[in-house]
């Protein structure tokens, strides 16, 4: 066993990660753990643009940002936070610039920006279809200039906790196979999604939601993990991510007769409606047997925006396209599907960043989260494109800053318990240990396509019971598993079966969410409870673990400028 | 149609020298290297390990040679390479740490050492530092880079002299020097014109040849060699 001692350890090196650690690492000795190395983490897979009322490509404002982000949130967001997000974001963006990001530009040498669904102005701050790209490269950057301090392919494996305070983390080094203790004052999570509990995803392998039940497993709770977003358009099956920003240049969506058939689901929005609305109507096309040849796939169209636009603004869709369907979109529509793509719940947080624990928000000593892992919430039922990448930021830098503030007025360590890396070893070795004959690979397919099936897009009564039996039976077979490296070296193959552990806890409490959820809002949809119910269900979910699978609490929703109305678009 | 992996496998806990390994795989149409070796970790030999993730090329970490060339193993379909044997080898040139994963700890070392941040010290005021498209579009290329290391390891002037910086670490130099809101220019060109600088580089396009994003770090190392010439330093 090896011993660090740091004032602050992250866990995840994206957007927040980063972020926080640039506020962090000025005053007081932080260090990132992650799984990847920085610049391989899924912020760089974002596409389309940072949200942030700039106005430079029409009028605009926080407040005006403010009712779209509360509106797409299906008025589950809270509204102190979503306030938070939208008046900090120009600042936000402006720092980014500041730090070098090259984001397009405008004749006038402005910051060039574009529509994107649900947002009523051209907002997104985009570099043409790399933004998360290059905003976790200048991060990235500007950490090398900052001396932090990265600890690149650990695997966190769990948290340690003294008294109700959090005093560290036990993680894996996944090249050298020896485990570490990290002992600090603060922790923060900011390890992302978990796109990868579903078949079509357009999230990387790592994306499996580990931090979620690393806090969920030791009794705090993750809030709103009902709401999962579908992405419109993925290539067909592939999952990998066609921006929305596509869309916001002017594409289409057809339908086996070549209809723009968002007219019938969206009017006035069209093809920019929000993703909840948008994924839903692709998926009726689809249901409807109107997919292209019968198929589960439509098409998007972007022929008519002509080569040197498609090159200009979206060059990173051409090349997608090309390298994984085979389709040149300069010549021919591409097919696509809806994709399992962000996480609107996660580990509760306060304003600052601090983890909660119940309804009163009662902050846990020593942990924050931010970024998609987090639920602070922002997004409330349904996150508007664009607007995840500043959240990321925003809300890292603000959990940066309170830990900060956090390490100076705390002097000293919380001591380790006795036995702080028991759990991981046990987990580790009975991983090792086991000789059983269930497949890791074989029960997370079966995991990813049930729940596809099951607790995807549309969601009832019964297909929910049916996942729930089946996660029960592979959480059951996963007792019984063996895996092939039972060395030290690089054992990826461990690290397979640790991160299938995590994401057969925590799926329960999506599919148990969305039963117990009898309502339909945002990203949630129950074909048997069709209408949104604000009498019974404009409240938060909070689920608790407990051995006979979670239990469930509520906290109110904030509500500061927008009451609840009927969401049209 | 079945397909023979042919991958070279090293464990310097167990194996005394690397030796290559055959797999057998099914190939649908579609279906990438990357798909092929989790085909292989997952249903065949559990002990194979690689570096993957994003799986739609832009993370990086997936860079190999494959069928002698370096791409990414996400990208490359693997009816489209022709062949009914696919010989998938690690990066070239840097160490091997375990079967397809290396060690890239110099890679990220030369990439720092350029300065890779932008230097501006002239204040910025409260809005965005202005820059016109035609400025940004000197950029298009280089800040699209994944360094994922595989025009570094093609490069026969790094495989000769390991202390050369190359390619990926000289794009990145590129990078902000071109960049019309930088004023570090003179400090980075001191740095890359240093005899392990850019002039090791021979123009020989094996980096464009094995660039995953199409991207050309020997035209860029050219510019960079024009700026050299024409600043006074």
């Amino acid at each position: 066993m090896i011993h660090h001692q740091h004032d602050i350890v992250i866990i995840g090196a994206g957007l927040a990660g980063l972020r926080a650690a640039l506020e962090t690492s000025q005053v007081a000795d932080t260090a990132v753990l992650s799984k990847v190395f920085p610049t391989r983490s899924h912020s760089g897979a974002a596409q389309g643009g940072i949200a942030a009322s700039l106005a430079n490509a029409s009028d605009d404002s926080w407040e005006v940002h403010m009712f779209d982000t509360v509106k797409g949130s299906d008025y589950l967001g809270d509204q102190d936070a979503i306030e938070i997000l939208v008046k900090e974001a120009p600042a936000t963006v402006i720092e980014f610039e500041h730090m070098g990001v090259p984001f397009s530009r405008n004749p006038d040498g402005t910051i060039a920006q574009r529509r994107f669904g649900g947002h009523s102005r051209p907002r997104a701050c985009y570099a043409a279809d790399y933004t998360g790209h290059v905003l976790l490269h200048t991060l990235y950057e500007q950490c090398i200039k900052h001396g932090v301090n990265f600890y690149s392919e650990f695997y966190v494996v769990s948290l340690i906790m003294n008294k109700g305070n959090c005093c560290g983390v036990v993680a894996l080094d996944i090249i050298g196979g020896e485990l570490h203790i990290f002992h600090s004052k603060a922790v923060m999570f900011a390890t992302g999604g978990y796109g990868r509990a579903y078949k079509i995803t357009s999230n990387a392998h790592a994306n499996t939601g580990d931090g979620l039940s690393i806090v969920y497993r030791i009794g705090i709770p993750i809030e709103d993990m009902e709401f999962v977003q579908f992405h419109p358009t993925g290539l067909y099956q592939h999952g990998i991510l066609v921006t929305e920003g596509a869309r916001g240049e002017g594409g289409y969506l057809l339908n086996r007769d070549g209809e723009r058939f968002m007219k019938r689901y969206a009017p006035e929005k069209m093809e920019l409606a929000p993703r909840d609305l948008t994924a839903r109507a692709e998926q009726t096309e689809i249901n409807e047997g109107r997919g292209i040849d019968g198929k589960d796939y439509i098409l998007i169209d972007l022929r008519h925006l002509g080569a040197e636009k498609i090159m200009e603004r979206l060059p990173q869709i051409h090349d997608l396209a090309l390298s994984f369907v085979g389709v040149d979109c300069i010549k021919e529509p591409v097919p696509i599907q809806p994709t399992a793509h962000y996480s609107m719940g996660g580990i509760p947080t306060n304003k600052h960043g601090q983890v909660v624990i119940d309804k009163d928000n009662t902050p846990v000593k020593g942990l924050y989260a931010a970024g998609e892992c987090a639920c602070v919430s922002v997004h409330g039922a349904n996150r508007l494109g664009t607007n995840s990448q500043l959240e990321a930021s925003l809300f890292g830098r603000r959990t940066g800053k309170t830990m900060a503030e956090f390490l100076q007025r705390e002097e000293g360590f919380t001591p380790l318990p006795e036995d702080a890396a028991k759990p991981a070893e046990e987990e580790i070795a009975a991983i090792l240990g086991n000789e059983g004959k269930e497949s890791v690979a074989q029960i997370r397919e079966e995991l990813q396509v049930s729940m596809m099936d099951n607790c995807g897009i549309f969601r009832d009564e019964k297909k929910l019971q049916k996942e729930l039996e089946i996660i029960k039976g592979l959480q059951e077979r996963y007792k019984h598993i063996h895996i092939d490296d039972k060395g030290k070296r690089c054992n990826t193959d461990l690290i397979d079966a640790l991160e299938l552990g995590h994401l057969l806890d925590f799926v329960e409490v999506i599919v148990a969410g969305a039963l117990n959820r009898t309502e339909s809002r945002g990203s949630h949809y129950r074909t048997d409870y069709p209408k949104r119910d604000d009498e019974n269900w404009l409240k938060h979910t909070l689920a608790y673990r407990t051995d006979k699978g979670p239990r469930f609490d509520y906290k109110k929703v904030v509500i500061t400028r927008y009451q609840p109305t009927e969401r049209k678009y | 149609m079945e397909i023979t992996f042919k991958i070279l496998r090293f464990d310097p806990d167990k194996d005394k020298k690397p030796y290559y390994r055959k797999y057998t795989v099914k190939v649908e149409p579609g279906m990438t290297v990357l798909d092929g070796l989790n085909e292989i970790k997952w249903r065949q030999d559990g002990t194979l390990s690689y570096r993957r993730s994003c799986r739609s090329a832009i993370c990086g970490s997936c860079a190999m040679t494959i069928n002698g060339v370096n791409r990414l193993a996400c990208n490359t379909q693997i009816l489209l390479l022709k062949r009914k044997t696919i010989v998938v080898e690690p990066l070239r040139r840097f160490p091997v740490i375990k079967d397809l994963i290396v060690d890239m700890d110099d890679f990220f070392e030369k990439i720092a050492i350029i300065k890779p941040y932008l230097i501006a010290n002239s204040p910025a005021g409260p809005r965005e530092r202005f820059q016109s498209p035609e400025d940004r579009k000197l950029l298009d290329e280089a800040v699209i880079c994944i360094l994922c290391g595989a025009c570094t390891s093609s490069c026969p002037s790094y495989w000769y002299n390991k202390n050369y910086l190359g390619p990926a670490s000289l794009f990145k130099a590129y990078r902000f020097i071109f960049d019309s809101r930088d004023e570090g220019t003179e400090e980075r060109l001191r740095i890359i014109s240093d005899r392990d600088g850019l002039w090791r580089c021979h123009s020989i396009f094996n980096c464009v040849e094995a660039c995953p994003k199409s991207l050309n770090p020997t035209y860029a190392i050219a510019e960079l060699k024009k700026k050299i010439v024409t600043t006074k330093l």
